[in-house]
């Protein structure tokens, strides 16, 4: 397989310099799940007021599974600027790596993080918040997993357009959050005026969180098609966007 | 004699800026030819366009007989290249990238004995950003040859090493040529043009402006030579009659004149005479003096 030639290496290789970075592990998988606890704990888990007087209307669980899909995708931003700045993007196109390979290396590895951090979260979940978690691993992770997808799909239309990498963190924070804000976690998306609804339509945030909330609620992937076309279809939109306007120096 | 690089009437633009505008060289095999010239010239665009990793408006291409754009694939495999002022990711140990570049490729060296021969070595277990400039440059050299390469390219090898860093890294070069492989190398510093390259081509606004051996151009554009010498005998501008004029500075002498030759016939004025002499030098102009000649500016401006 010319194409994918060199891909595990390129991976196994990506892992490991991220696994160095001083942030790289405890930003990764630390912090979410110090972000879940300590929210699960004063808020609970799960159910809308789980806490009886403390009213918070969201749930900590998707939060902070949306939450490691986003940092993935800033991660990811931060590390295509940084390597196109420092010419590490040329350099390793000028090699027989594909485009696709040196680009899938990078979506793998911030999907092994991702995955590896959603299971920490399930397994503190299930010992801190007993009874709580029920929902199904498998099929949480793959909505996470797909919503990440969605999301790094923008992440590389974000990527093409941060000029340098100090720009790549407030850049990709300034969509990404208001993306968040806007997904209908904490506000039900119903509640919105029209036009604000239609446009939080256009982020794959929005429909991940809906996606997400479904398969807490146990009403299951096919009562969400409508979710999991748009995701597919945002993806595919985004990563047609950005293979035009991806610049690799 | 086939060339190994044939460039013919190439030109790139970005924007309303004209990089270059009509480069034509051919670069021969087992040589190392030099693209010398200022910051701007076009150097870079040049190279990157025979390279494959730019698209050039006009012109033909041809290295190793593939076309760099429509045999893009076909010839990554058989050319090597070291950019300028490349980086690696930060914490990519020496072992890790040459490992990775190695898998690359149907055919490599040992890459024990590459490292070890760029004196890389003791460093195959550190990482990118703890590497010295010249290290980080000897390991982009080490990826650049780690396939055995049909040619490889240099683009400002050296900019920003120490002297001393300097003269290892054309020792490597000059020994990548005497392997028998063909090096095509930028550079804006003329005393490294000089030393290594067998032929040079200066491009100046996006265009060769001159091309053949260091040794022809100087000939060719700066022939004149200047001898100096000290005396404290007497009479010497008379005994030196027939040289031409003498400039005289207190005790010290100055000839100009031009050719091989002059030099000699100095020597020879000066033994035949018994002048004594405190000490003697010659001033040979250098590619340097060529640049300035003929573009009107030095290469730093």
């Amino acid at each position: 397989m010319p194409l994918l030639r060199g891909f595990w290496k390129l991976t196994w290789l990506e892992t490991k310099i991220f696994m160095r970075e001083p942030m790289g592990f405890v930003g990764a998988l630390l912090v979410p799940l110090l972000v879940f606890v300590v929210l699960g704990r004063a808020f609970g888990v799960g159910k809308p007021m789980a806490t009886p007087g403390v009213d918070i209307p969201f749930n900590v669980a998707i939060l902070v599974a949306i939450l490691i899909a986003i940092s993935a995708v800033q991660s990811l931003v931060a590390i295509i600027s940084i390597y196109r700045e420092g010419g590490i993007l040329k350099r390793l196109r000028s090699t027989p790596l594909s485009p696709v390979t040196i680009m899938g290396a990078q979506v793998t590895v911030k999907l092994v993080f991702t995955v590896a951090s959603l299971a920490l979260l399930m397994l503190a979940g299930r010992r801190l918040f007993p009874g709580v978690m029920r929902v199904n691993v498998f099929s949480f992770t793959a909505a996470v997993v797909l919503g990440t997808f969605s999301i790094l799909s923008l992440g590389f239309v974000l990527a093409s357009l941060v000029p340098t990498a100090r720009f790549a963190q407030p850049i990709s924070a300034a969509v990404l959050y208001p993306m968040l804000a806007l997904s209908g976690l904490f506000y039900p998306l119903d509640r919105f005026p029209r036009a604000l609804r239609e446009f939080a339509y256009l982020f794959p945030t929005t429909h991940a969180v809906a996606l997400l909330q479904g398969v807490w609620d146990g009403s299951g992937w096919s009562a969400h098609w409508v979710n999991v076309t748009a995701l597919l279809v945002l993806f595919a939109a985004y990563t047609a966007l950005s293979t035009r306007v991806f610049r690799w120096e | 004699m086939i060339p190994v690089i044939s460039v013919s009437r190439l030109g790139k633009r970005y924007g309303r800026t004209t990089a270059v505008r009509d480069v034509s060289l051919e670069v021969f095999e087992g040589e190392i030819f030099g693209l010398i010239g200022p910051n701007g010239a076009g150097k870079t665009t040049t190279m990157e366009c025979v390279e494959g990793n730019r698209v050039p408006d006009a012109g033909t291409i041809s290295v190793l007989g593939l076309d760099p754009q429509r045999d893009a694939n076909a010839l990554r495999q058989r050319i090597g290249v070291q950019h300028q002022e490349a980086q690696l990711q930060k914490r990519i140990k020496v072992w890790e990238a040459v490992d990775l570049w190695a898998s690359l490729y149907p055919r490599v060296v040992d890459t024990d004995a590459l490292l070890d021969r760029l004196g890389l070595a003791a460093k195959r277990d550190s990482w990118f950003m703890t590497l010295s400039g010249g290290q980080k440059q000897r390991l982009f050299i080490a990826l650049a040859l780690i396939h055995e390469p049909g040619v490889v390219f240099l683009d400002e090898l050296t900019t920003g090493l120490d002297p001393q860093a300097r003269r290892a890294i054309w020792a490597l070069v000059t020994g990548i040529r005497d392997r028998g492989t063909t090096v095509f190398l930028t550079t804006h510093l003329m005393e490294e043009a000089e030393r290594l390259c067998d032929r040079v081509a200066i491009i100046e606004h996006g265009c060769i402006i001159e091309l053949g051996t260091p040794a022809e151009l100087v000939q060719k554009h700066c022939p004149e030579r200047t001898a100096v010498f000290t005396s404290d005998d007497a009479d010497v501008i008379e005994r030196m009659q027939g040289l031409g004029a003498v400039e005289c500075n207190g005790v010290t002498y100055t000839l100009h004149g031009t050719g091989d030759d002059f030099v000699t016939g100095v020597i020879n004025v000066i033994a035949r005479e018994g002048i004594r002499v405190r000490g003697f030098r010659t001033e040979i102009p250098t590619l340097e003096d060529v640049f300035l000649k003929l573009t009107g500016h030095g290469i730093r401006d």
